[in-house]
C-alpha cells in the first residue's frame, strides 16, 4: 500500500477533549500526526484544525470517516485542491549580517520581526516546501532556534 | 425547578423511561444512590461486580431493544465497568453508563479512587461526557440517550463529579435534541437503492449476508418478508442469529469461521451480495482477498465508515435498514423473478447434502451439540439463549433453532469470557416472560460467578448450563489443530464442586453425566423457577466444525479432524 502525504481540515464543536478524540484516532492506529493547528473559528462555536499526517491511503481514509463518525465533527476537508502555508520563526545570533538575513526572509514572504541586543527573530509565511528551503538556506546564518507552526490550508474554490 | 444533579439523574431516568438500572455504589456516586433511595420509578439490581452491572444492562438492551442503564462509582468502580463498555462498543449495544467522579476541586490531584474516566472510555464508547456543572446535566443526560439509540447504536459514559451531584440548579429536561455535528443518516439514496435493485434482477447467484445491523435496526420482519419474495438464500452471521426462522428453507446458517458449508460457500461462489447491517468481520470474511472473489457488493449500513471498511463495495448504501428496505422491496416486488435464482438454490441445497451440519453423537458421552440441541427441543421459542465465549458459543450458534431476532444475546465482537450469565439476567429482566439460558463452559461461567447471588436476591431465574469439558475448549482445540497438542495452561481438571457453588449462593446445582439425568434437571429447573447451575459433563476431545483457520479462505473449509 502506497504511503501518501495528506492534509485534513476538521471542523468541530469548540469543547473540551474535543482534540484528544481527534489525536486519538490516529495514536489507536500507531499514526503520527506530522503537524497540528487549532483555533477558534470567529463568530461561531466551532474550531478548525488542520491536520498533516502521511500513512497508508486505505487506513487514512478510515481514520476520516472515523474522524466524520465522531459526535463533536461537523465537517472533514480532505485537501486536493488547495493553498497551504505554514508560518516559521527563526532566531540567529545578533553578530550575523542583518541585511543579508533581511534579503533572505523577504526572497520567502517574511522579514524581520524582532531585534534585541543579543537575536535577530525573522517570521516567514509560506508554503511547507518553501519554509523547507528556508530553513535551510537560514542555516548558514546559524539559527539559534526554529520553531515551525504547523500548516493551515484552504480549498481554492 | 431547582434540583441536585442526583436527582437530575433520576428525573432524567423516569423522563426516559428507565425502567432497571444495574449498578454498584461507592464513594462518589453516593447522592446519586441516595435519591434512588428516595425513589420509586424504576428498580435498581445491585450486580455484584461492576463489570456485570454493565453485562446485564447489555443483555437487557440487546433482549428489548431499549437503552440499557448501568451506575457505577469512581476509580476501580469504573474500571471495572469498561470491559462492560467494549463488550457493548463492539456490538453497536445502546447503553448509558453512569460513573461517579472525585469532586471537580480534586480532579488531577490524584484523590482517592480517582481516575481519568472520560480518557479510558474514549476508546471504548461511541460518545462520553465529563460533566462539570449541574447546568448542563438535563441537557447531557437527553443527548446521552439519544446518542446511545440513534444511528449505529452504543455506549454512552456519563463521569459525574461528586460535587456536581449536589449541586443545585434549575432543571428542564429538553423534549428534543439537536446537535448540529450529529445527524446520523436514515433515508438510503434512491439511485443507489434503484441501482441495486437492478444488480439483484440482473443476478444469477445473489445471497444475503445479513449482520447485526438488522437486529438492531428491528428489521428482521422486513428482511422476512424480502427473502421470501425475492426467494434468494440468506447466511447470517453470529449477531444476526434470529432474524430467518431456523426452519425457513432459505436460511443457509452462519457463515464465516465455524459456518456451514452451503453458506460459506454460497458466499464464495456468488455473483452478487446483499450485505444488510455486517461489517465483514475478519471472522466471517476469512482471507480478505479471497472473499466473495466473483461477486459485485450491495452493503447497507447506519454507519458510513463500515461501508467499504474492508472489501471495496459497488453498491454503497448509507441509512436505516428499515427506510431502506420500505423502499427497496416494494420496487423489487415489482420487477424480481424468484424463478431466475432456481438454479442457484440447487447448487446450494446439493452442497449442504453433501456436508450438512452434522455432530457424531455418542451413547457413550454427552456431545455438547447434543445438550443444546436437546435444550431447542425442550423449550424452543420459550427461551431467550445468552452465551458466554468459547466453543460453546459457537455450538449454540451452530445448532440451537434460533426463531426470533433478540433470541441470542452473545458477545461477538470483542468476545467477552463472563458476558454471558450477568447479560442472561439483563435479559430475564426484560423478557420476564421468556426462560433465560445461559449457555456457558467450565471456563467462563468462573468469570462472573459472583452473579449467582445477584440473580438469587433479585429472583432472576436464569438456567445457566455448563459444557463442561474441563478444558478452556476454544483455546485447546486450536492447541490441537495448530500447536502440536501442546495445553499450555488449558487443562481445567481442577475446578469447583459446581453443585455446592450454586448451594452455598443460593441457587439449585444439578451434576449431569448422562442424557436422561439433563432432561431432568432442566425439566427441574424451569418448573421451579430457580437460579440454576446446570454441571454438564461432556466429551473432553469435541472440537467445534467445520472450521476456516484463522487467515483461511471460506470455501476451503476444515470439515472434520482426524488425529
Amino acid at each position: 500500500m502506497k504511503n501518501e502525504r495528506r492534509v485534513i481540515s476538521v471542523i468541530v464543536k469548540n469543547e473540551h477533549s474535543v482534540l484528544s478524540r481527534i489525536t486519538g484516532l490516529f495514536a489507536a492506529r500507531g499514526y503520527n500526526i506530522e503537524a497540528l493547528t487549532v483555533a477558534p473559528i470567529p463568530e461561531s462555536d466551532m474550531s478548525r484544525l488542520t491536520i498533516e499526517t502521511r500513512g497508508n491511503v486505505r487506513v487514512i481514509e478510515q481514520i476520516i470517516k472515523q474522524l466524520h463518525k465522531l459526535i463533536p465533527t461537523y465537517k472533514v476537508i480532505e485537501h486536493e485542491e488547495m493553498i497551504e502555508k505554514e508560518m516559521v520563526l527563526i532566531k540567529f545570533p545578533i553578530n550575523e549580517s542583518l541585511a543579508n538575513i533581511q534579503a533572505l526572509c523577504e526572497a520567502y514572504n517574511g522579514g524581520i520581526a524582532n531585534v534585541s541586543s543579543h537575536h535577530i527573530i525573522t517570521m516567514v509565511a509560506d508554503e511547507p516546501k518553501r519554509v523547507k528551503h528556508f530553513i535551510e538556506a537560514a542555516r548558514r546564518f546559524h539559527p539559534e532556534e526554529i520553531v515551525r507552526g504547523g500548516v493551515v490550508a484552504m480549498e481554492r474554490e | 425547578m431547582q434540583m441536585s444533579g442526583a436527582r437530575m439523574v433520576i428525573e432524567a431516568m423516569r423522563l426516559e423511561g428507565v425502567d432497571t438500572v444495574f449498578g454498584y455504589p461507592g464513594g462518589a456516586i453516593m447522592n446519586v444512590y441516595d435519591e434512588i433511595y428516595k425513589q420509586n420509578d424504576f428498580k435498581h439490581i445491585l450486580t455484584r461486580h461492576e463489570q456485570a452491572a454493565v453485562h446485564a444492562a447489555d443483555g437487557y438492551a440487546r433482549a428489548t431493544g431499549k437503552v440499557g442503564v448501568a451506575f457505577v462509582t469512581s476509580g476501580p468502580g469504573f474500571t471495572n465497568a469498561v470491559t462492560g463498555l467494549a463488550t457493548a462498543y463492539m456490538d453497536s449495544v445502546p447503553l448509558v453508563v453512569i460513573s461517579g467522579q472525585v469532586p471537580l476541586s480534586l480532579i488531577g490531584t490524584d484523590a482517592f479512587q480517582e481516575i481519568d474516566a472520560t480518557g479510558i472510555s474514549r476508546a471504548c464508547t461511541k460518545h462520553n461526557y465529563l460533566v462539570r456543572s449541574a447546568a448542563e446535566l438535563p441537557r447531557i443526560l437527553k443527548e446521552a440517550f439519544y446518542i446511545a439509540a440513534s444511528g449505529r447504536p452504543g455506549p454512552v459514559h456519563i463521569d459525574i463529579p461528586k460535587d456536581v451531584t449536589a449541586e443545585m440548579a434549575e432543571f428542564v429536561y429538553p423534549d428534543h435534541v439537536d446537535i448540529p455535528t450529529y445527524r446520523p443518516t436514515t433515508k438510503g439514496n434512491i439511485r443507489q437503492i434503484k441501482k441495486a435493485v437492478e444488480a439483484i434482477c440482473e443476478a444469477k447467484r445473489p445471497v444475503f449476508y445479513l449482520g447485526g445491523g438488522v437486529i438492531h435496526a428491528d428489521a428482521a420482519e422486513l428482511v422476512r418478508e424480502l427473502v421470501a419474495l425475492t426467494q434468494i438464500p440468506a447466511v447470517e452471521t453470529l449477531m444476526a442469529r434470529g432474524t430467518l426462522r431456523h426452519d425457513d428453507p432459505l436460511l443457509l446458517g452462519m457463515v464465516g469461521m465455524h459456518g456451514s458449508y452451503q453458506a460459506n460457500m454460497a458466499m464464495s461462489e456468488a455473483d452478487l451480495m446483499i450485505a444488510l447491517g455486517p461489517r465483514f468481520d475478519d471472522r466471517v470474511t476469512g482471507k480478505l482477498s479471497e472473499f466473495a472473489k466473483h461477486a459485485r457488493i450491495i452493503h447497507v449500513d447506519i454507519d458510513p465508515s463500515s461501508i467499504g471498511k474492508l472489501v471495496s463495495v459497488d453498491y454503497p448504501i448509507v441509512g436505516d435498514l428499515k427506510e431502506v428496505l420500505a423502499v427497496m422491496t416494494p420496487k423489487l416486488k415489482e420487477r424480481v423473478d424468484p424463478a431466475r435464482y432456481e438454479a442457484w438454490r440447487k447448487i446450494l441445497a446439493r452442497y449442504n447434502e453433501i456436508h450438512p451440519m452434522r455432530y457424531e453423537d455418542s451413547d457413550e458421552v454427552i456431545k455438547p451439540q447434543w445438550v443444546i440441541q436437546r435444550v431447542g427441543e425442550l423449550l424452543g421459542e420459550r427461551a431467550v439463549v445468552s452465551t458466554d465465549v468459547g466453543q460453546h458459543q459457537m455450538w449454540t450458534a451452530q445448532f440451537y433453532p434460533f426463531s426470533y431476532p433478540r433470541q441470542l444475546i452473545t458477545s461477538g465482537g470483542l468476545g467477552t469470557m463472563g458476558f454471558g450469565f450477568p447479560a442472561a439476567i439483563g435479559a430475564k429482566r426484560g423478557r420476564p416472560d421468556k426462560i433465560s439460558v445461559n449457555f456457558s463452559g467450565d471456563g467462563s461461567i468462573l468469570m462472573n460467578i459472583q452473579e449467582l447471588v445477584t440473580a438469587v436476591e433479585s429472583r432472576l431465574p436464569v438456567v445457566n448450563i455448563i459444557l463442561n469439558n474441563h478444558y478452556l475448549g476454544m483455546v485447546r482445540q486450536w492447541q490441537t489443530f495448530f500447536y502440536d497438542k501442546r495445553y499450555a495452561e488449558t487443562d481445567l481438571s481442577f475446578q469447583p464442586d459446581f453443585v455446592k457453588l450454586a448451594e452455598a449462593c443460593g441457587g439449585v446445582g444439578y451434576r449431569v453425566e448422562s442424557k436422561e439425568a439433563f432432561d431432568e434437571a432442566l425439566k427441574d429447573a424451569v418448573d421451579k423457577g430457580v437460579v440454576a447451575v446446570i454441571d454438564v459433563v461432556v466429551d473432553r476431545y469435541e472440537n467445534v466444525l467445520p472450521m476456516v483457520p484463522s487467515g483461511g479462505t471460506l470455501y476451503n473449509m476444515m470439515l472434520e479432524f482426524k488425529d
